[in-house]
């Protein structure tokens, strides 16, 4: 199914107005975030459920309103260490513990929350001043 | 994702298409670790010509294959990335540590 959210998502950022490689910046972040949740909050459980929403938003930042994507990511897993979300050094050449660090140079904005039993992830990448591109 | 092998002297190339993720990432490991750990095989080369996208289990089978190859003192090239494939590779700081060519001429040159 992650192909499946690949395929829509391209085709939301592009019609909000990303560049191609925006694009494909906001698709890998969620992309791995969704990985996280099945490897680690969900044991590797692929059929647990995963609600995911999607809005475009306006965001303070520097006293100025910018308009934004928004992507909440909430999940009834096991409770994730803070720990483990600190990613790791790009210094040692091994696999394992690249996903964050990809979500973290995707998005503008990453922040983890734990509330009522359930992990919260949202991402916040912002909109760019551009004219919508035809193809991702 | 898809994979195909194909054999040019003592060198197997891999043909891979599609997209490697969470539930394809596995079998391209498998398939290119076997080459290098039980078959030997002193090069072993990725065609990622027809591949879309690769995310970060991905790029851990890619590096785990290096590991494998520098181990066995054999060598693991890959050729033929797309932009995007490219872009995730320089993300994670690897590019420099693969052997990376343009096309499969350049991959099996002696």
């Amino acid at each position: 199914m992650l192909c499946v959210v690949r395929g829509a998502l391209s085709t939301l950022a592009q019609t909000l107005g990303f560049q191609e490689q925006e694009c494909h910046a906001v698709v890998l972040a969620v992309d791995e975030a969704l990985t996280n949740i099945i490897r680690h909050a969900y044991k590797g459980k692929n059929e647990r459920p995963i609600a995911a929403s999607f809005r475009r938003i306006q965001v303070s930042e520097n006293g100025s309103k910018r308009a934004a994507l928004e992507i909440l990511l909430e999940d009834r897993g096991v409770t994730v260490d803070p720990k483990e979300l600190c990613g790791r050094s790009l210094e040692d050449v091994r696999p394992g513990g690249l996903g964050l660090h990809f979500i973290r140079e995707s998005m503008d904005r990453v922040q983890f929350h734990r509330r009522n039993g359930r992990n919260q992830l949202r991402l916040v990448k912002f909109i760019r001043d551009s004219k919508p591109q035809t193809s991702c | 994702m898809q994979i195909a092998s194909r054999h040019l002297d003592k060198i197997t190339i891999f043909d891979v298409s599609g997209d490697i993720d969470l539930a394809t990432s596995p079998e391209l490991r498998k398939s290119v670790l076997r080459e290098l750990r039980e078959l030997h095989t002193p090069r072993v080369v990725l065609n990622l010509t027809s591949v879309r996208y690769i995310d970060s289990s991905g790029v851990a089978s890619l590096v785990e294959s290096l590991k494998a190859s520098r181990d066995a003192g054999g060598r693991f090239i890959m050729f033929g990335l797309n932009t995007t494939v490219r872009q995730v590779l320089q993300l994670s700081k690897l590019v420099r540590v693969f052997e990376i060519y343009d096309n499969e001429e350049q991959a099996v040159a002696p």
